[in-house]
């Protein structure tokens, strides 16, 4: 599986010690020989970047990753519409809880918009004392919050298809995690005056899709952020700049990319996104409608689909957790495809709707295994197996899909997609 | 509309008030200073093109009208390349055509199986159809898709005309189809919560 190698390898050595830091999940094609690579016992060269002075600095003033690092964005299958389209994050590759902003993961519906933020604007309206146009300058003037909030799609993990040869990108990569900056909702709201009778806001993109979906006022006011920011920076084009709306713990397909309208009213507008799409199919042919909230749910990162085990000797399982309903209270992990199950540790800062890694020192004997998570979060709710999930929801409701999930290891080694 | 320095100090102010819980979703309290007074008023006149969407009870449409006849040859040239002649569907999705699957094991969730209000297709079509041309068909013009795509469905008959007054009336039939979100849908077990050791944040 050598989707996120882009290039050709450059130095064989160094390339190769690359692949074993990430776990040789993209190891097999494209790797040279290593003729330069150092074997056991050598003794160690002092290499040509110690003998030189390397690079200026500043160069290029906004750094980029080592040319050895060669992560991507990618699409699971080949998309009709390429604007139209979901990208996963290769969580299999990162360390930590923060997605880097070029990796968060994409979802459009008619593309990535080239928005020049001095023309932008933001209006809201609608049931409100003072409807308001506010530019990005007014935005930013404007009490702002930052807080670390996982974004995941609620398309993610699909219910049906699952392949062996899946990585992690393929079936959780629509999962990210960022400090987003920005207004809180709530003090636009506040500002503009909340006639009575209001109860849903109708938030709207300027891309191509004119992008648009309701949102219950009290969600809008538990701690969604029109956000310019992301990880410090201002937002990436494919992350909605210069706005976006953030709603924590909620699909994905909530937080509005490419802000330009609020419209608050006293029911929900049933737009195509809330009625077509982003409803849930039920097995007598009702279908659950605004099911926002993300469960619990969390994933092995390491080992994970497509790594190969070298050698038998010690791991660390390495994984993330998250919950929509406050913070992850705890995680087990096991080896044995459920038959025991041992507490992982938690790597704080805990945060509320906000990734959490999780940790388990293993010694892999050289046999099979079968690697599963299960989260719990601060409301006592656990992580369900998928077949409690397909007794109530069967196979046909397509989005939100938390169900226990994990990895084969073969007795040679192999880790593939446990389906 | 540029800030000038004398505005920011106070946001900043608060700012730092709000950043003692950076991960809390509590709200800001006021910042004792009053509305921030940013931003132009909005008048109608302003939003005029921006103010696009329709609700299903019709508020929100425009006048004009269009009819199925008219909609039959704007959807051949318009539509039909992406959603089938018929809107059977192609590279974009099918239209027409499986009512009575939604509790089979194999759905097919078209305007006429699934949708719940009529509304929704002329908003739909109105901001972001065609794919390659969003926001470039005429209210007419909308209406008349409108009227076709539920006419190939069975849901409107050939000499159809909608307009803002008839449209919000279809009634689809899978509008009463939808119900509240009710999960948690499985049993938790609390009690299975595990103790679990936590590192200490740096």
């Amino acid at each position: 599986m050598s989707f996120d190698i882009m290039r050709e390898p450059r130095r064989s050595s160094s390339r190769r010690g690359f692949l074993r830091l990430a776990g040789g999940a993209a190891g097999g094609i494209g790797i040279a020989s290593a003729a330069q690579a150092l074997d056991a016992g050598d003794p160690l060269a002092v290499p040509e970047w110690s003998r030189t002075p390397g690079a200026p600095s500043a160069s290029p003033p906004y750094g980029r990753p080592s040319p050895y690092e060669v992560l991507g964005r990618k699409s699971r299958t080949p998309p009709t519409f390429p604007g139209a389209a979901s990208t996963g994050t290769p969580l299999q590759h990162l360390h930590g809880i923060i997605t880097p902003n070029g990796l968060h993961f994409e979802r459009h519906h008619a593309g990535v918009p080239a928005i020049d933020p001095e023309r932008h604007r933001l209006a809201i309206h609608g049931l409100v004392e003072r409807p308001l146009v506010l530019t990005m300058d007014d935005l930013v003037r404007m009490p702002s919050v930052s807080r670390i909030h996982f974004l995941e799609c609620s398309g993610n993990t699909p219910w049906l298809g699952a392949k062996p040869t899946w990585t992690l990108q393929d079936s959780h990569g629509l999962l990210s995690c960022a400090e987003w900056t920005g207004v809180e909702l709530a003090t636009l709201l506040d500002e503009v005056g909340v006639k009575p009778g209001a109860a849903w806001i109708l938030a709207e993109g300027a891309d191509a899709a004119g992008m648009t979906r309701s949102i219950p006022l009290d969600l809008a006011r538990d701690g969604a952020i029109l956000a310019y920011a992301q990880n410090g920076e201002r937002l990436r084009p494919e992350q909605g700049y210069p706005l976006r709306l953030f709603v924590p713990g909620v699909e994905g397909n909530l937080s509005i990319k490419w802000l330009r309208r609020l419209k608050v009213g006293d029911q929900p507008f049933q737009t195509r996104e809330e009625t077509s799409k982003y409803t849930d199919l039920m097995p007598d042919g009702s279908a659950r409608q605004f099911t926002f909230a993300m469960e619990a749910k969390s994933v092995i990162t390491s080992p994970s689909g497509g790594e190969q085990l070298r050698s038998p000797g010690f791991r660390e399982i390495r994984g993330l957790a998250w919950t929509g309903r406050g913070r992850i209270a705890g995680v087990e992990v096991s080896t044995d495809g459920g038959a025991h199950w041992q507490a992982a540790v938690l790597e704080g800062p805990i945060l509320p709707r906000c990734l959490t890694r999780f940790r388990l020192p293993w010694r892999w004997e050289g046999g099979p295994a079968h690697l599963l998570s299960r989260a719990t979060d601060e409301t006592g709710y656990v992580q369900p197996p998928r077949e409690a999930l397909l007794s109530v929801r069967g196979t046909q409701s397509f989005y939100h899909n938390n169900a226990i999930a994990g990895w084969r290891v073969a007795a040679g080694g192999n880790v593939s997609h446990a389906v | 509309m540029r800030f000038s320095g004398l505005g920011l100090l106070p946001c900043l102010m608060v700012t730092g008030a709000a950043l003692a819980d950076p991960s809390g979703p509590v709200s800001l309290p006021g910042n004792g200073l009053g509305p921030l007074a940013i931003g132009q008023p909005a008048s109608q006149r302003i939003l005029a093109l921006w103010d696009i969407d329709v609700r299903a009870d019709g508020q929100g449409l425009p006048a004009g009208h269009g009819s199925v006849r008219q909609g039959e040859a704007l959807f051949g040239a318009r539509c039909a390349a992406c959603h089938g002649a018929q809107g059977e569907g192609a590279s974009a999705d099918r239209l027409v055509g499986g009512q009575g699957s939604l509790a089979t094991g194999k759905p097919v969730r078209t305007v006429g199986s699934f949708w719940p209000h009529a509304t929704t297709l002329f908003d739909y079509i109105r901001r972001a159809m065609p794919y390659d041309a969003p926001q470039s068909l005429s209210a007419d013009e909308t209406y008349a898709l409108s009227a076709y795509i539920l006419h190939l469905n069975g849901i409107l008959p050939e000499e159809a005309e909608l307009d803002a007054a008839s449209l919000p009336k279809v009634r689809l039939p899978n509008r009463d189809g939808f119900t509240a979100n009710i999960r948690p849908d499985v049993p938790a077990h609390a009690s299975q919560a595990p103790l679990t050791g936590i590192t200490a944040p740096r």
